[in-house]
Parts: C-alpha cells; sequence; structure tokens
C-alpha cells in the first residue's frame, strides 16, 4: 500500500514537473493538435460562450501585429482580448508603423516580447508564424500567413460545426468553389482527420483539391468524393456546406472562369431537398457565391459563424497563457 | 609511376572523394566547405569515368568527414564515394545516406516563403527519400530535391 501510494505520488510529481518545463505554448498550426487538444478548445470556446466577458486576463498584454492589413480578423482579436479583461498594443497596418521599416521580422518580435505577454500576428509572408514562434521568448498566435495557414478561422470553423451539429463525428461535409487556393478548406480537412468526416470537394476543374490533399485524406483514411456538378441533388445529403469564394484572378484561362463563374453561387432553390440540420458556412467576405435571398433561411449560418470568432479567440488567447478549462469554469472575474 | 597516377597524388591520411559527376565536383567542394580548410587539397575534375562519361575526385589530407557533412552531399551528388585513407591504405569506404533533414543546405523554391526574406537557416524535410521530395518546414510546400537552389 505504501509502495502503491509512493509510485502515485512520484508520478503525480513527475507530471507537475513535466508541465512546469513545458515549452510555451504557441497556436500556429492546426495541423499538430490532437484530437483531445482540439475538443478541449471547443469546451473553452462554449464556456466562453456562455460568460464572454471576464477579467481573466486582467493584468496581461496582447500585442496585435498585423504586417498586412485585416480588419476583420484584427478587430476579433482585439475584442476577443479586451472581453477577457487584457490591454491591447499592436498596430493594423506596418506602412503607417514607422518601428518596423527596414527591420527584420525577428527584430519587431524581440522588441515587442520585452512589451507583451502573448502576439497574435498576421503576415503576408508564409511560415513567418513559425519562425516566429521559435525566435520569440513568448507565445505566438498565427493570426493568418499569407496563402499558408489561419488556424483560428479553422477553430472557429470547427467550433461552429460543433454547436450546430452536436459533435465532429461521422459528418458530411461539402466544400465548394475554389478548392485550389482556399487555405480555410484544407485546414479543415486537417483538423477533421480525427472525426471520421465523409467530404464533397465540389469546384471546377481550374480549382479542383489540389493532389496533395487528395493523397492526405488516402494516408488518413478520410473517404471524398469529387463533383463538378453543384446543385440541389449534389448537396441533398450534406450536413456542412462550406462556401469559399471563386475569384476571377485565381484563373489562368478566363474563358473558363467566364464559364464556371456562375455555376459556384448556392441559391435559396437549390436548398429544396436539404436535409433539416444542414448549415451553410463561409469564412466571409463573401461576394456573389451566396445568394442573398439565402440569408434569411434557415440553414445560412455564415453570419453567426463570424461571431464564433469571438469566443474561439477567447478560447486561443487563454491556451496561450495557460490559463486551463478548469480555471475558466471555476472563474470568479466574470462580468455579468 | 605512369602519366594517369600522376595526376591525382597520393594522400597518406585524409579522404578521397571519388565518382562525382563532374559538373558538381565544386559544389561537392563547396558543400563540404574546402575553402575553409587548411589543410593540402587536390581537386581534379573531368577524367574519363566509365560509369558518368567524366567525373570529378577530391582528395582531403588529414581531413575524415562527419556523417552531417557527407549527408549534405545527397543533394548534389547522391553517388559519390568517400574512402578513407590511413598510412595510404584505403581503410573505409562510405556512400552517401540520404539525411531525414536538410538543415542550411537548400533554398525554398517559393518566393514567399519566410525563409527567402528573413536572414535565416532552411529547414526541410525529406518526405520521400525514393523520389526525393523535400516538405519546407516553414511554409510546408514540397519540392522536388533536384530542382532546388543550394544556399
Ligand atoms: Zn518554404
Amino acid at each position: 500500500m505504501f509502495i502503491k501510494n509512493f509510485c502515485y505520488l512520484r508520478t503525480q510529481i513527475l507530471h507537475l514537473a513535466q508541465i512546469s518545463s513545458m515549452e510555451k505554448q504557441n497556436f500556429v498550426t492546426i495541423a499538430d493538435l490532437s484530437k483531445d487538444e482540439i475538443l478541449y478548445l471547443i469546451s473553452m470556446a462554449q464556456e466562453f460562450e456562455k460568460h464572454p466577458n471576464r477579467e481573466i486576463l486582467k493584468g496581461k498584454v496582447v500585442a496585435t501585429l498585423f504586417f498586412e492589413p485585416s480588419t476583420r480578423t484584427r478587430l476579433s482579436f482585439e475584442t476577443a482580448a479586451n472581453r477577457l479583461g487584457a490591454r491591447v498594443i499592436g498596430f493594423a497596418d506596418p506602412k503607417i508603423t514607422s518601428g518596423t521599416k527596414g527591420e527584420t521580422l525577428k527584430d519587431t518580435i524581440l522588441m515587442v516580447s520585452n512589451y507583451a505577454d502573448v502576439i497574435a500576428m498576421r503576415h503576408y509572408i508564409e511560415g513567418a508564424a513559425q519562425y516566429a514562434s521559435e525566435v520569440a521568448p513568448i507565445p505566438i498566435i498565427n493570426a493568418g500567413d499569407g496563402a499558408h495557414m489561419h488556424p483560428s478561422q479553422c477553430l472557429l470553423d470547427l467550433y461552429s460545426i460543433y454547436k450546430t451539429q452536436g459533435t465532429l463525428e461521422n459528418l458530411n461535409i461539402y466544400l465548394v468553389g475554389d478548392l485550389k487556393y482556399g487555405r480555410t478548406v484544407h485546414s479543415l480537412i486537417t483538423a477533421m482527420r480525427h472525426f471520421n468526416p465523409t467530404f464533397h470537394f465540389v469546384a471546377p476543374k481550374e480549382l479542383a483539391m489540389p493532389q496533395e490533399y487528395k493523397i492526405y485524406c488516402r494516408e488518413h483514411n478520410i473517404k471524398y468524393i469529387e463533383h463538378t456538378e453543384f446543385n440541389e441533388d449534389v448537396i441533398s445529403d450534406a450536413d456542412i456546406i462550406y462556401m469559399t469564394r471563386v475569384q476571377k484572378e485565381r484563373f489562368s484561362d478566363l474563358i473558363e472562369y467566364e464559364r464556371v463563374k456562375n455555376v459556384y453561387i448556392l441559391n435559396k432553390a437549390m436548398l429544396c431537398k436539404s436535409k433539416d440540420n444542414m448549415k451553410i458556412l463561409h469564412p466571409l467576405p463573401r461576394v456573389n457565391e451566396i445568394a442573398y435571398d439565402v440569408d434569411d433561411d434557415p440553414h445560412a449560418y455564415y453570419i453567426q459563424q463570424a461571431q464564433n470568432g469571438l469566443y474561439a479567440r477567447e478560447a486561443i488567447f487563454c491556451r496561450c497563457l495557460g490559463i486551463t478549462l478548469d480555471d475558466i469554469k471555476n472563474d470568479k472575474t466574470i462580468i455579468n | 609511376m605512369n602519366i594517369k597516377e600522376r595526376l591525382v597524388a597520393a594522400i597518406e591520411n585524409g579522404t578521397v572523394i571519388d565518382h562525382i559527376p563532374a559538373e558538381k565536383t565544386y559544389q561537392v567542394a563547396s558543400l563540404l566547405k574546402l575553402h575553409e580548410l587548411t589543410e593540402p587539397i587536390t581537386i581534379g575534375s573531368n577524367y574519363p569515368s566509365g560509369k558518368l562519361g567524366k567525373k570529378g575526385i577530391i582528395k582531403v589530407s588529414d581531413k575524415f568527414f562527419t556523417e552531417e557533412e557527407i549527408s549534405r552531399l545527397s543533394v548534389v551528388a547522391p553517388n559519390v564515394v568517400l574512402s578513407i585513407i590511413r598510412n595510404y591504405e584505403v581503410t573505409e569506404k562510405k556512400t552517401v545516406e540520404t539525411p531525414d533533414k536538410l538543415k542550411g543546405i537548400i533554398r525554398c523554391n517559393n518566393p514567399k516563403c519566410i525563409t527567402n526574406n528573413e536572414p535565416m537557416s532552411t529547414i526541410f524535410r525529406v518526405v520521400n527519400k525514393e523520389l526525393g521530395t523535400v516538405r519546407c518546414h516553414y511554409c510546408d510546400k514540397e519540392q522536388d530535391i533536384k530542382t532546388v537552389d543550394l544556399v
């Protein structure tokens, strides 16, 4: 009995030692998060949805560094920090910030690390957040790095799917539009690999899902079906329809663009055969790929989806600042 | 001693790198950072070779390369053979192993990659040794090792 207790105690101490020596928690990509980590973050987001206003980050300073302007994403991160009681420093556009002229990314990151507890950064250069996370002594949150990753968008997409379907398991997910350059759809495939989804790729030939992602699906036993047609019959079995923008500048062949530009537009009439639980998501901003007559339909979810970004980003800040789900559940700083 | 043998003098101790494709001879020299060495070095190129047509040979006295140094050669000359010479005798022959990771050896061919926009070292994971596919640690772009430039 003594030995058993002793062993238990020893395991606990080792466990604590591991936690205290744990590396800082960055949020740079969703690709290396485990199933448990994703579900943990979703549980955190649920708590924040119940009580979004708190002072759990009081005394903390959050830096938002936008080397590329993105008002939508920046406002969402800054609102998340403000609603948790943190203070926010940073810049919205490097062109109006003399402090970063000609300076290396490393120097800017190290300079800001002297002031802030966590950095949320957006950059037009791919891999910038990964590199920043390697040089910075404080946690880095990737708020988008060029065409590469946008993991906070992915987490809010996952949270939106979870919230509307009650689960992430065994869903039919239709990805529509630009599947070649759309980073959000690529992240979604990677993150959903834990949950046995069936993907439907609906895209014109020129913007079809790249080979490397189809190989990724096969390697991870993710089922997928490809379509070029987009109509009520194709989408009748969907739990989630994830729309993306088909942009003219992505086409090398403008005749092809003219041919397909109106094919991947979702309108109300196409929803006649849809399942009741089906929800339509879109990372926004939209141009014309969802007709305005869909907005009032109960299947439309893209406006609420953006609001979920607040709860997802509150969860991301807390994860990076070492605040646990238990801390959030037992939080005494809630403002009602 | 005939003329052929005299072209590349024998060494007492050191390393002989043979079967270098002739056009890669100077890249091999640069990957091994031979310009930083103070030991006697002989670089020969355009020797006739049955297998390669023309080949290069490099002899370095009193120098034995580490596995890490040798693995760098996998990028440009994966089929070279290194003979370890001790007391004028070949005591060991080494071939090049493709490593799992390439650090600071090749350039990413994605112009929007951070490694091409910041003074820093590149890191690549070798995802398929047979096909020579590597993936950039920073931008995740997969590329063919035969089409990338050296740093
Ligand atoms: Zn790269």
